[in-house]
């Protein structure tokens, strides 16, 4: 939320250009240098003083002057974007002429940089990449202060070496100032005042920063929804904290498989109860926890999934005889891959595929994650699962109970429903769910339970004091046994999931459970708006927890950002008309603004859902993203280029024209085709991926750059006034759209977010009729 | 000119206005007034709450205790002048002092009789300590994070709470030389109920866990461990809210 609004900068920019237009062209020079060189000192400095203002979301609700950090928060995130937009919406008015050249070079130094910043990622710390970022405004100024006075030799030599030492200046800052300041609520900050811990290592990636702690005197003990019966506790264990929150743990493994038994006190076990368990799938494996209960359970062949290689190296360098050879053993092959799509290419069989419980439990009940959309709890990633199980093989799932109940019956339904698809008849056969006092464990199966599977899991749950939430012919007195809910909604949500009642039940139930799926990926999205007026009732009497905060922050964006757009936008109209001796008509202003409104929708809307579509395709999210990011700017940038021939010959109409027309026929085959194409080259090597990924997404991208700069070099002949003005209405539909396509996405899935921008450009089109001929 | 004079005046008299509400008159406030309006607020909660809690009304040695504790003296002195509010404190360090109508909840669902022996884990600000020295005859209590230990063992001194006895250290393993506890309070569990504090809870005896993040408490456990030993848990979502219909008067 706070970085979409920070874009705000851009629309207030606009404004600025507006009112003071008259007072910065004339002083072009040193309000273009000006501009700059505040960008790059306020990227520096407003991220340190944000950095030292404590806001805490959780107390909103009873402090009001958290609403004013907030607000503060915003202002400084906004200032970088509203110097840098000045210095672009600036030199645009000045030289319209070469606009299509300047917005061609805004998009190319927006690609560059979106692949440079994923780089550098993997290069340093986020803090440490804000001193680069600084640096690179700073030379931006250096280079456009040589540009523009170097015939102005004397001012040049006072102004470059000053120029040049703030370019170092923000290497010279402590790291203490530059480290993002952690809240003090998050886990991490948490564990680091208890004495004896500290951080022994700290890795940043663009997946995040992990950093590894260690205490000796009292020591981690990572086991999620341990048996009440357990008599041993976890052995000491090493955590490792992915940005500060969502911990994973490495156990000390002494040889001793005494020391382990924590691990057959997990609801996870239970697949090893039910039969003999020879080759294992592990998804997210993490500090590996899942690894060495299924080499408890002496299964011999382990495959541990994990994708981020920072962990692997832990496990298998520093940490290596900590954790008793774990991913060094002949019995486990350790993968750095995404999940999914190792899934998806691999053509192997597994007795289980365990699912793991990686998000922490404070960030998965305050929903916040309703906005991250994940492809591994979707209806087509279970149908892959289910494909690479054995016959007599399962899925196990594990998560964090939640109360009332979301995530568990989600999956449940989900399950439900892919069993239904493969064409089962009688999903109830293949499921089992068993939940202990904070987690549940949910097995799918394609072949039917058996009785004898039956017996040994209320065996297993028995001795350890785990409910059964479902088994085929579970009676109901056996529900709600040992850890005790007001009502036994367990079983009253999976025995409704499974019969006639099912609609009526989804409709009922106060969180939304439909399952997710590849083009609503939202797993996590539980809000319903008919809830909302009785959960606030709830609010100030502790039923604050039951706000799915996710969707709600979303909406609350974009209402501030539409309150914001509102003044932004018409606020500059009422100044332009006063000052403006000749008075434009309000059909261009209209037109024009409608016109730029939607582009700048569109625009990201496509983009937005693109890298959705390709994260399945090239399995590495971050690969999806530096990779579509790059190619739409970059190819965007040379179509912003080539339509300077149109507009040179005054042909901007057919320019726009031509342009859409091909965008929406691309747009439309796409939505088709892009389905088939990935699923029939999915097992391509990474590389080849990437180049039909560049190539599929070029020609789009080429149309998609031409209609932005010729309708302002359309705006630059008839009515220049307007320029900065429609740079600050595209800056603010920027900052719409990225809201407005996850709301599309969550509620009507990605594919309509592709199809509303094509009608956008559409909508563009006929709005440029008249204006863009100069009519 | 003359406008600009009355706008920096209005500005000026704004801003003092909006000094002045903010600042917490500390010496003129009645605390006893305050606490007991905190009671009422905590009573209503109750009833509001009484279908999960299975009572109307919290046990009356309970409402004593937590009319008679300073609540204010727990908390950090610029969060004072709130201290009396239903809802939690931040403390500094990271933590919390919780939301009065759940100290209350806690404190009475743990049922505790005059004699019996309690350990807390988790000590915080103290008052949860309080509040349970009030009630029974020997309350201890151990806090992970040492200054926050400190702290809390000082107030408690300074209030004459002689039958708490407090130290930091690691709360997994409870307290052996007192064991076994007719009631343990668990402030800071995190993914698991650890098997010594279970131990160490005598047969008949009671343990109350509040679950959630620092600032809301999302439901609490009951762990039960009855007189063969054979544990379970209830859990206790503090909000009248069903999941499964429309009208939560079912």
């Amino acid at each position: 939320m706070i970085i979409s609004l920070a874009l705000l900068g851009y629309g207030a920019s606009g404004t600025f250009l507006v009112i003071f237009r008259k007072y910065l062209i004339s002083r072009y020079v040193s309000m273009y240098l000006g501009s700059l060189v505040l960008f790059g000192l306020s990227t520096m400095i407003c991220y340190l003083v944000s950095q030292r203002i404590q806001f805490n979301v959780e107390e909103i609700l009873w402090d009001p002057y958290q609403f004013f950090r907030l607000a503060v928060i915003y202002i400084m995130l906004a200032l970088p974007f509203f110097f840098v937009g000045n210095a672009i919406g600036l030199s645009l008015f000045c030289f319209r002429k070469n606009m299509s050249r300047i917005y061609a070079a805004d998009l190319f130094g927006a690609g560059l940089g979106s692949l440079l910043i994923i780089i550098l990622l993997f290069a340093v710390s986020p803090g440490e990449a804000l001193r680069y970022i600084t640096a690179f405004g700073m030379m931006a100024s250096v280079l456009a202060s040589w540009e523009l006075l170097r015939y102005r030799r004397k001012i040049l030599a006072v102004l470059m070496p000053i120029l040049l030492t703030g370019t170092l200046l923000p290497f010279l800052l402590p790291s203490s100032w530059v480290d993002p300041e952690l809240s003090s609520y998050k886990g991490l900050s948490q564990t680091l005042r208890i004495s004896g811990a500290k951080v022994v290592a700290q890795h940043s990636s663009p997946l995040g920063q992990i950093t590894v702690v260690e205490n000796p005197l009292i020591p981690f003990r990572h086991a999620p929804g341990l048996s009440l019966n357990a008599t041993e506790e976890p052995p000491k264990q090493v955590g490792i904290f992915i940005d500060g929150d969502a911990m994973t743990a490495i156990t000390h493994y002494n040889g001793s498989q005494q020391s382990l038994s924590y691990l057959d006190q997990l609801t996870s076990a239970l697949p090893y109860h039910l039969s003999s368990i020879e080759e294992v799938l592990v998804l997210g494996a993490g500090g590996g926890a899942e690894a060495l209960q299924a080499r408890y359970h002496n299964t011999r062949n382990i495959r541990a999934i994990e994708l981020n290689k920072q962990i692997i190296a832990l496990l298998q360098g520093d940490y290596k005889e900590f954790s008793g050879q774990l991913y060094n053993d002949k019995d486990i092959e350790v993968i750095a891959e995404e999940a999914r799509g190792f899934v998806g290419s691999s053509d192997e069989f597994y007795d289980l595929i365990q699912l793991v419980l990686f998000d922490s439990f404070s960030a998965s009940s305050a929903g916040l994650y309703a906005l991250s959309e994940g492809y591994l709890y979707t209806v087509e990633a279970f149908q892959e699962y289910l494909k690479h199980l054995k016959p007599e093989g399962y899925i196990a799932i594990s998560r964090w109970i939640k109360l009332p109940p979301r995530d568990t019956l989600k999956l449940f339904a989900t399950a439900v429903e892919v069993l239904k698809r493969n064409g089962i008849q009688n999903p109830e056969q293949h499921l089992i769910l068993i939940r202990s006092l904070q987690t549940s464990t949910l097995l799918i199966k394609n072949s039917p339970i058996e009785k004898g599977e039956i017996t040994s899991v209320r065996k297993f749950c028995n001795l350890r004091s785990f409910d059964v939430g479902y088994y085929p012919g579970m009676p109901s007195v056996e529900a709600n046994r040992y850890n005790v809910l007001s009502e036994p909604y367990f079983y009253i949500g999976t025995t409704a999931m499974l019969g006639d009642a099912r609609d009526a039940f989804m409709e009922r139930y106060k969180f939304n459970l439909e399952p997710a799926t590849d083009d609503r990926p939202f797993f996590f999205q539980f809000f319903k708006w008919r809830v909302l007026p009785e959960i606030l009732s709830l609010v100030g009497k502790g039923g604050m927890p039951l706000l799915e905060w996710g969707y709600l922050i979303l909406i609350a964006t974009l209402v501030q950002a539409l309150f914001a757009s509102f003044f932004l936008i018409l606020l500059p109209l009422l100044f332009y008309h006063r000052k403006n001796e000749k008075k434009t008509s309000s059909s261009l202003k209209f037109h024009s603004f409608v016109y730029f409104l939607a582009l700048g929708l569109a625009f990201l809307f496509v983009e937005i859902a693109f890298i959705q579509k390709f994260i399945l395709f090239l399995h590495h999210p971050i690969y999806a993203i530096a990779v579509v990011l790059a190619a739409f700017l970059v190819f965007a940038g040379l179509g912003s280029l080539c339509s300077e021939r149109f507009a040179s010959s005054g042909r901007h109409s057919k320019g726009v024209k031509l342009a859409i027309l091909i965008i929406v026929l691309i747009g439309i085959s796409y939505v088709i085709l892009l389905g088939p194409i990935f699923s029939s080259l999915i097992s391509l090597s990474t590389i080849a991926k990437i180049i039909l990924s560049v190539f599929l997404i070029a020609p789009l991208a080429f149309c998609m750059g031409m209609p932005f700069p010729l309708g302002l070099s359309r705006l630059g002949e008839t009515e220049p006034g307007l320029v900065p003005w429609v740079w600050g209405v595209n800056g603010c539909a920027s900052v719409l759209s990225a809201v407005l396509a996850t709301l599309l996405a969550i509620h009507f899935g990605f594919n309509m977010v592709i199809l509303s921008a094509l009608v956008l450009y559409v909508f563009a089109a006929i709005t440029s009729v008249n204006w863009l001929h100069g009519r | 000119m003359c406008s600009g004079i009355v706008k920096i005046q209005l500005a000026m008299l704004i801003c003092l206005i909006g000094f002045s509400a903010i600042k917490p008159v500390y010496a003129a406030t009645d605390y006893k007034q305050l606490r007991e309006n905190m009671i009422g607020l905590i009573k209503e909660d109750v009833r509001e709450t009484e279908i999960y809690i299975d009572k109307s009304a919290l046990d009356s040695s309970v409402i004593r205790a937590m009319s008679t504790v300073p609540r204010h003296e727990f908390v950090p002195v610029w969060q004072r002048i709130n201290a009396y509010e239903n809802r939690p404190l931040p403390i500094g360090h990271g933590q919390t002092i919780s939301q009065p109508y759940i100290v209350a909840l806690m404190t009475d669902l743990l049922s505790v009789k005059p004699g019996s022996k309690v350990l807390e884990v988790g000590t915080g600000s103290g008052y949860q300590a309080a509040i349970l020295a009030e009630l029974v005859d020997k309350v201890y209590t151990i806090e992970i994070i040492e200054k926050l230990a400190d702290r809390a063992g000082n107030v408690l001194k300074q209030r004459g709470y002689n039958n708490v006895q407090n130290r930091t250290g690691d709360g997994y393993y409870g307290w052996q030389e007192h064991a076994p506890f007719d009631a343990i309070v668990v402030t800071a569990a995190s993914g698991h109920i650890p098997p010594p504090l279970i131990r160490q809870l005598k047969p008949g005896g009671r343990m109350v866990i509040p679950v959630g993040s620092r600032f809301m408490v999302q439901q609490l456990v009951l762990l039960e461990k009855n007189n063969e030993g054979k544990v379970s848990t209830r859990q206790i979502l503090p909000v009248r809210f069903v999941p499964l219909t429309g009208d939560h008067d079912q």
